[in-house]
């Protein structure tokens, strides 16, 4: 008895050893580079700090200043702005190109044109930031395009215009996060069950009706995961505003992230840099929490 | 002073067809790279050969030594730098976007012993007080914490052919004449002046905003605003007076209207392929025009508002440091003096870098490709140390100064949503901000 109930709690440890010894890579993975960063950034952001010399504490001083940074709230308005190219179109376009590559192009057709939709997830950033600003030049392809359609009264330097450079980035970012709702949503219409459009057929359900009736709510749960991702890749978003832009012309696609940066790194001002990093990621957070309970709800309808 | 120094300077043209100085150093006490193999841990720009060239001469002379070389890209380093130079493998050398905030910190050797025995300090002074700081953290005075390893010098390139096309002859000698051939490129159907202006690669009106400023101003209050001299101030009358030409100029459609999106890069190839009769632009470009429009590349300097005045430049050493703790620094020493003084070091620099290779007064200038557009720099960086009217870059006043206040208040400028006045006092108010933390 004595002996057998050793060896059961002594099975049950090893199990749940194995299982801790799987999870370890990753949870170490996860605590050095987003944990510990995390709480690093927290605990900088109350300081004055130069990045190498002696840290001040300077309590909440830093939340203070941040927000005397000229234009900070046109930043964060632009970062909102970017939302609708990163989030909105992406999410409802892919939809809509996930439904149509479900319905219709079943097989190496679809195959084609997922991958030809996912690349931009697949080319380095940098790489198709300098040929995007080759495209978008005023000398450049999009424009000649333009001119031979007969458009040439609306050519201009699309990233260097002030009303038109932030459509442009977010033109960048519907490229880069298209394939990646595309593929996702897609992959959870082949989990729906068919039988639910063969009857919807059989009652004479068009393309729209399934579209609007089974295929989205059914699909609310990708749908807030691709809306989660991609709203974060909005409110936090660098490197497609860095590479393309860098902030300019005069501020007109500067977002938080790339205030952040310059603050770190440029001015060596590591407190007030964290503070502001703070602040947007409890900015991403209530944008986001909503989000997450939305499709979670779902989650447990289903 | 400035008569001295511009004495000084002249000497050095005058005597450099005569006179074949040999440098003559104590043999005892002057630091060298021995005779132990050294590898020097060096960090340069990416697309400037001339560190490098220089680096792999100096092997050829000095073949114990050899390298380490990293590079990355100018606004990369602007931003590594710190941690490099507080890293565990501090550089020997490595090319310093700015340093007062470095020398401040202690992260680079302060190198007046340096300077002491290899008898840097009977160079011409400009060449050393853009990097000179003193404890205060102004820039222009204190010890020495960076050399150069050229001296670049800017201006205006202008594309010969196009110029002939508008009847420009001569090179204009105030600002006026210069401001009517531009008025007449345009009338022509050219574009008067090409610059780029994108926030990549930094708002490029700050080149001819600049030279106005030292064209209808003195440059004394531009340097001490660049040193940041206490109470000192971009906000002065003349300086609007300088950006309401900007202004106009920009009004007048004298520039590319996609100005805003245009990187350095695609400026110059703009240029080089016949788009724009003038460009402000430095002469570390020279070695690529000379390449790109052989013949056809001529270059002056800001003519002055008033006839008979001097004209202006903004001339800086290509600056490099030694780290704090690096390990070669006797080494990395030897190498700065051995760039200025070996003949076959300064042919490089002239050469590659296109740059006055500076060093001591009295050393002959190597001789430059007859037709290279680097005879004409380096004539006008005489008539600039004659006159002492050097200044520093506007835009490196402050680390930040550049990406926050002068690149978007410029871009606004163009985009019509700022004003002269308006832009002087926004960078103002930056400057102020920034170097109140």
């Amino acid at each position: 008895m004595f002996f057998r109930r050793v060896s059961l709690s002594r099975g049950i440890s090893r199990e749940t050893l194995i299982g801790w010894l799987f999870v370890l890579p990753a949870l170490l993975m996860y605590a050095v580079f987003v944990l510990v960063p995390l709480l690093m950034s927290i605990q900088y952001s109350f300081f004055r700090w130069d990045g190498i010399g002696p840290m001040t504490w300077v309590g909440l001083n830093n939340y203070a200043t941040v927000l005397e940074v000229p234009d900070l709230l046109g930043t964060i308005f632009n970062a909102f702005r970017l939302v609708v190219f990163f989030s909105f179109i992406p999410v409802s376009l892919g939809l809509v190109v996930a439904s149509v590559i479900h319905r219709v192009a079943t097989g190496r057709l679809g195959e084609i044109a997922r991958t030809v939709l996912f690349l931009p997830q697949v080319i380095p950033l940098v790489a198709a930031g300098i040929i995007w600003g080759w495209l978008l030049a005023y000398p450049g392809l999009i424009n000649q395009v333009l001119r031979a359609i007969g458009l040439g009264a609306i050519t201009r330097a699309w990233l260097g215009d002030f009303d038109w450079a932030l459509p442009a980035v977010g033109f960048i970012g519907i490229w880069v996060l298209l394939g990646f709702c595309t593929v996702l949503l897609w992959t959870g219409m082949t989990r729906l069950d068919s039988a639910l459009y063969e009857s919807a057929r059989i009652d004479g359900a068009g393309w729209l009706a399934e579209f609007v009736n089974i295929t989205v709510p059914l699909l609310r749960h990708e749908i807030g995961v691709c809306l989660t991702v991609t709203v974060i890749a909005a409110l936090a978003a660098f490197d497609i505003v860095y590479v393309s832009t860098a902030g300019g012309p005069g501020n007109s696609t500067a977002v938080p992230g790339i205030q952040i940066y310059i603050l770190a790194f440029t001015q060596q001002r590591i407190g007030l840099a964290s503070a502001l990093a703070v602040m947007l990621m409890v900015m991403v957070l209530v944008v986001i929490l909503p989000l997450q309970r939305l499709s979670r709800e779902t989650h447990y309808e289903n | 002073m400035k008569r001295k120094i511009s004495l000084i300077l002249s000497t050095i043209v005058i005597l450099a067809g005569v006179l074949t100085a040999v440098p003559s150093f104590a043999e005892e006490a002057t630091p060298s790279c021995g005779t132990e193999p050294v590898t020097l841990n060096a960090y340069f720009e990416t697309g400037f050969d001339i560190p490098f060239k220089l680096a792999e001469e100096f092997t050829a002379q000095y073949p114990n030594v050899t390298w380490d070389i990293k590079q990355d890209q100018f606004t990369n380093l602007i931003n590594s730098t710190p941690r490099l130079l507080s890293g565990d493998n501090p550089p020997d050398l490595i090319r310093l976007p700015t340093m007062v905030s470095f020398a401040k910190q202690g992260l680079l050797k302060n190198l007046d012993d340096y300077a002491a025995a290899f008898g840097w300090d009977e160079w011409p002074v400009p060449q050393l007080n853009q990097n000179r700081v003193a404890e205060d953290g102004t820039r222009g005075s204190g010890a020495l914490y960076a050399m150069g390893l050229n001296y670049s010098l800017t201006g205006i390139f202008y594309n010969k052919e196009l110029a002939a096309q508008i009847g420009m002859t001569e090179p204009p000698k105030t600002l006026a004449e210069f401001e009517d051939l531009l008025a007449k490129a345009k009338e022509a159907g050219l574009l008067p002046i090409m610059q780029w202006g994108s926030a990549k690669s930094g708002m490029g009106l700050a080149f001819p905003l600049q030279a106005l400023m030292a064209s209808v101003g003195p440059v004394e209050p531009i340097n001490d605003w660049i040193f940041q001299k206490p109470s000192a101030t971009i906000d002065t009358p003349e300086n609007l007076i300088a950006a309401q030409h900007l202004e106009q100029w920009i009004k007048n459609g004298y520039f590319p209207p996609d100005i805003n999106a245009i990187e350095y890069t695609d400026a110059n190839a703009r240029f080089t392929q016949g788009e724009g009769v003038f460009i402000f632009n430095g002469d570390w470009q020279n070695p690529a025009y000379d390449a790109d429009m052989p013949g056809n590349i001529g270059f002056f300097l800001m003519p002055p508002a008033e006839a008979g005045g001097s004209p202006a430049a903004m001339s800086a050493p290509l600056t490099f440091g030694i780290a704090a703790n690096a390990k070669n620094a006797d080494c990395a020493a030897f190498f700065f003096n051995w760039v200025a003084t070996n003949e076959t070091a300064r042919q490089i620099n002239v050469d590659i870098g296109g740059s006055n290779p500076g060093g001591p007064s009295g050393l002959e200038m190597p001789t430059v490709a007859e037709g290279s557009v680097t005879n004409e720099t380096l004539a006008a960086g005489v008539v600039v140390g004659e006159a002492g009217t050097s200044m520093d870059f506007i835009a490196n006043a402050t680390s930040a100064i550049f990406a926050q206040g002068w690149t978007p208040e410029l871009q606004k400028m163009v985009g019509g949503r700022q004003d002269a006045a308006g832009l002087l006092r926004a960078v103002q108010a930056e400057y102020e901000r920034q170097l109140a933390e």
